[in-house]
């Protein structure tokens, strides 16, 4: 990642382009401007705006209510049901939701005593699906913290000490990564399902660091070899430090946008465990216990199954944007030059156009000269003149560890 | 690199043993064998449970056990379960079932995610690419047990209602569909706005006129090609693979491929009411593939000239598709059949299970019934990994497409087309590659959900029914399999990848 601090090719039309590039990133940190490549994604912000809103929706529209190694944590909501309370049903559960206004022939814009309808003994089914958002939204915290600490920390020592460290460790990593997710979830799952949300959580994550481990130590591998590793060494930094403060640092992005596809992937995992029957337990319930109990009910009841799906997508694909949009922003191969047309366009005639393509090989070669883990240089291309865009390659290609 | 694969096959041997121990311990301990039995108020309880101890060995504790259960597996015995029955037996069948569910799933997937990788990638930046881009980050989303029950509601049930009395296409489905196809081609063929406008017209139009004829004949009760749907596939795969593999000018292999549909013509009548009502036995079809590649491959050998190689490339290919719209039309005869028959009775899309039991037919109507079972499952694993392949082979084309030989090639003054093909699509298949293998690893245990929402008793049935019975030894014959192969393609992964870029080196 530290080839956002290259120094600029001089030279012609090159120097035109890394100008208007560069004028942009003047006198900013790297993490201003990641953040500032972060907000240009109109894509990650709509998603981070978006996963706010479930987040606070759901915590604050039934309350929190966990309790965790004998530790109660419990507040009310500001909803009028609990997800435990038994209303009546009313008009056969159907939803009370309506966003047709009248002017359409609609009934009106109004939410109603139950928006998302209720099942067949009477429960409100916006706070069950709210209490199942939340669980949902644990546990993909909670091991995306757990795996993200192990992975890096793994990774890091792996990759760092080499030798017959690397191998004990990398070793074990592939017995784990042998087993399938879904299996060692079910198994888990069938121990410790029942102990809750939290413990659920935390099991999962001891078993999801597998990938990132893998990606770090091969980002470690290539960064132990640069210069200011010696430099630190030279300066009589421990290896901890060399560790945890030069390197990491420096494979930041890599694990940040690993960690959010991790997220989005245990989502899926508790889901569909959940579904199984090996995840959470009754009486607690999370959104992919609420479908897999209602499967049956699709023809008669659909919202039953409609809610918590849409939740689930909601939430999975506003993570898997951000992701997107994080990788686009730490990644430095991935701005966007101005395009050959538009510099050609401001130069004039197909002379110039000419000298475009000719001079502009050096920012190709300078673009891709180190670039950490990739084969052979990226160049400028007059037809296609934008750099290769946001693909999984860099962050998800599993080869690009070994 | 024989020491490579030596070493690493003995570090995949101990890798293997250390999660087989892992998992045993905790399948063993994930629960209480005996929980069932504690519960019941059979009179000879405490007979029944000492037999089941004695069964499973419960007496000897989890982590000796495993060596028990390993003595076994290296019998070749994989043990009991609970009801008494060999785990061998169930696993042959459940790893047919599965395989058989799982294959085709894969090979679609690929094949279509590959197909709009490239497209988009070609087109980086467009309106199709966003909109693919978007689609396969919702795929990515999606919880498969929640797509499985869309998929029975609306394609099977809808689509059996749809069936159940003169099946019409409404006018609104036509014109969304035409407008979709239009859209979909004007972006993927390049051009200025107003070769644009004529490629979306085209597409429009034949999207319109085929699915209005469609409609005319009936088409959703009696499907089939018929010699001029069989015409239309064979001689478009000939000059569409001719244009794509070795470019039209080269008139060799495009006379070959037209040589090769011809003849797949030419047979079209003695097959459907002739030879094909002798064969009876799936491997006959099979060979029957065989011989048509083999056949073309030998038209493209003697009309090649001194180009042999891609002439006969493209032969072997429009055969295998002329071979195939025939055998597709062989099958669509029978659908008619196949929907009215008394096990079916006009509802032919199923919802569950992997066969309809007891029906009788031909190895024709077999096909079929293999086919509607198939469908919603292998959609559904579709769905999910498609989102995977388009995004890899995107970036990888992406990434070799801005690579400086591309430039070179073009600076050569080649052609787009061979550009594309034969400097920038072969390399982007490399890291593809690995990715499959990976794939065709872990296919076999990926199912487990799609399995239990569509009723297969495949590789997931075994694993769950085992888990929730606490009971390691079916579990542990799923787990052998699964990481086995999961081991197995991650070797062949990183032979593979060396083999095809030399770049990498294996030591």
């Amino acid at each position: 990642m530290s080839n956002l601090n290259a120094p600029v090719p001089s030279g012609g039309v090159t120097d035109a382009e890394n100008n208007i590039a560069n004028k942009e990133v003047e006198g900013l940190s790297q993490g201003q401007i990641v953040r500032r490549r972060f907000f240009r994604h109109r894509g990650a912000v709509v998603s981070m705006i978006t996963l706010a809103f479930i987040v606070v929706l759901a915590f604050s529209a039934v309350g929190f209510d966990f309790s965790v190694f004998g530790v109660q944590v419990k507040t009310p909501g500001w909803w009028q049901w609990t997800w435990t309370e038994i209303p009546t049903a009313q008009n056969g559960g159907r939803p009370t939701l309506s966003l047709v206004p009248e002017w359409m022939d609609g009934e009106g814009v109004r939410f109603g005593d139950h928006p998302f309808g209720q099942d067949e003994i009477g429960r409100d089914i916006f706070a069950v699906v709210m209490r199942g958002t939340q669980q949902s939204i644990v546990i993909m915290v909670i091991v995306g913290l757990i795996a993200t600490t192990i992975g890096t920390v793994i990774g890091a020592v792996s990759g760092y000490y080499r030798g017959w460290v690397d191998s004990v460790l990398m070793r074990f990593t592939d017995v784990i990564i042998t087993i399938p997710l879904i299996v060692i979830g079910a198994v888990l799952g069938l121990a410790f399902g029942k102990l809750g949300a939290f413990v659920l959580a935390i099991i999962i994550g001891l078993f999801t660091w597998t990938g990132l481990a893998r990606l770090v130590r091969g980002e470690v591998l290539s960064l132990r070899e640069r210069e200011f590793v010696d430099a630190a060494r030279v300066a009589g930094a421990t290896d901890r430090r060399i560790i945890f403060k030069h390197i990491l640092p420096n494979a930041i992005g890599v694990i940040i946008v690993n960690t959010t596809l991790l997220m989005a992937a245990a989502i899926l995992l508790e889901t569909a465990l959940s579904f199984l029957g090996y995840g959470v337990q009754s009486p607690d319930t999370s959104l992919g216990k609420i479908i897999s109990e209602n499967q049956s009910a699709f023809a008669t009841r659909p919202w039953l199954f409609w809610w918590p799906g849409v939740f689930i997508i909601a939430i999975a694909l506003c993570i898997n944007f951000i992701g997107d949009g994080l990788r686009d922003a730490f990644d430095p191969r991935q701005k966007r030059l101005p395009s050959a047309r538009a510099l050609a366009k401001g130069n004039s005639g197909g002379l110039d156009r000419a000298a475009v393509v000719v001079t502009a090989r050096g920012a190709g070669m300078q673009g891709g000269g180190d670039g950490a883990g990739g084969v052979g240089l990226r160049g400028f291309d007059a037809d296609d003149p934008r750099p290769r865009g946001g693909g999984y390659d860099a962050a998800r290609d599993p080869k690009k560890d070994s | 690199m024989a020491a490579f694969v030596i070493r690493r096959l003995v570090a995949s041997v101990f890798v293997l043993l250390a999660a087989t121990f892992l998992m045993y311990n905790l399948v063993a301990l994930s629960g209480d064998p005996l929980e069932d039995l504690r519960a019941s108020n059979a009179p000879n309880k405490e007979q029944l449970i000492e037999s089941r101890i004695k069964l499973l060995r419960l007496d000897v504790i989890p982590p000796l056990r495993y060596f028990l259960w390993l003595g076994g597996v290296f019998q070749g015995d994989l043990g009991l379960t609970v009801q008494q029955r060999s785990v061998n037996a169930l696993l042959e069948q459940a790893l047919g079932s599965t395989l058989q569910l799982v294959t085709i799933a894969t090979v679609v997937a690929i094949i279509l995610g590959l197909t709009v990788g490239i497209t988009t990638a070609l087109r980086q930046y467009s309106g199709y690419d966003y909109t693919v881009t978007f689609i396969s980050f919702l795929f990515f989303s999606l919880p498969i047990f929640w797509v499985a029950v869309l998929l029975k509601q609306f394609v099977a049930i809808g689509f059996n209602d749809f069936l159940e009395d003169d099946p019409q296409l409404p006018v609104w489905l036509i014109a969304l569909l035409t407008i979709a196809a239009g859209l979909l081609w004007a972006s993927i063929i390049p051009g200025a706005l107003r070769r644009k406008i004529i490629t979306f017209a085209v597409a429009a139009g034949a999207t319109a006129s085929m699915l209005v004829i469609m409609n005319l004949i009936d088409w959703f009760s009696y499907p089939g090609l018929s010699i001029v749907g069989v015409a239309i596939i064979g001689i478009g795969a000939a000059v569409g693979l001719t244009a794509l593999i070795t470019g039209l000018k080269n008139r060799r292999a495009l006379y070959a491929a037209l040589v090769v549909a011809g003849l797949g013509l030419a047979l079209y009548f003695p097959f459907q009411f002739g030879i094909s009502y002798s064969i009876t036995e799936w491997w006959m079809l099979v060979a029957l593939a065989i011989a048509s590649v083999g056949v073309s491959l030998a038209i493209g050998w003697f009309m090649g000239g001194v180009d042999k190689g891609p002439v006969m490339r493209v032969a072997a290919f429009t055969g295998f598709f002329t071979a195939g719209a025939i055998a597709l039309d062989r099958f669509m005869m029978v659908w008619d059949d196949y929907a009215s028959s008394g096990r079916i009775r006009g509802r032919p899309i199923a919802t569950i299970g992997s066969s309809t039991p007891n029906l009788e037919g031909s190895l024709w109507v077999q096909g079929v019934d293999i086919y509607t079972h198939l469908l919603l499952p292998t959609l559904a694993l579709i769905l999910i990994s498609f989102a995977t392949y388009t995004r890899y082979s995107r970036a990888s084309l992406l990434e070799v497409m801005n690579q400086d030989y591309i430039r070179t090639a073009r600076a050569k003054g080649l052609a787009e087309r061979t550009v594309v093909v034969r400097h920038a699509f072969r390399n982007a298949l490399i890291p593809i590659a690995t990715i499959v293998a990976f794939d065709i690893g872990g296919i076999v245990g990926g199912a487990v959900i799609t399995e239990r929402v569509f009723g297969w008793t495949g590789m997931g049935a075994l694993f769950q029914n085992g888990l929730d019975q606490v009971d390691p030894n079916p579990v542990m014959a799923f787990f052998l399999v699964v990481g086995g192969l999961a081991i197995l393609f991650n070797l062949i992964a990183d032979l593979v990848y060396a083999a095809l870029d030399p770049r990498i080196r294996v030591n």
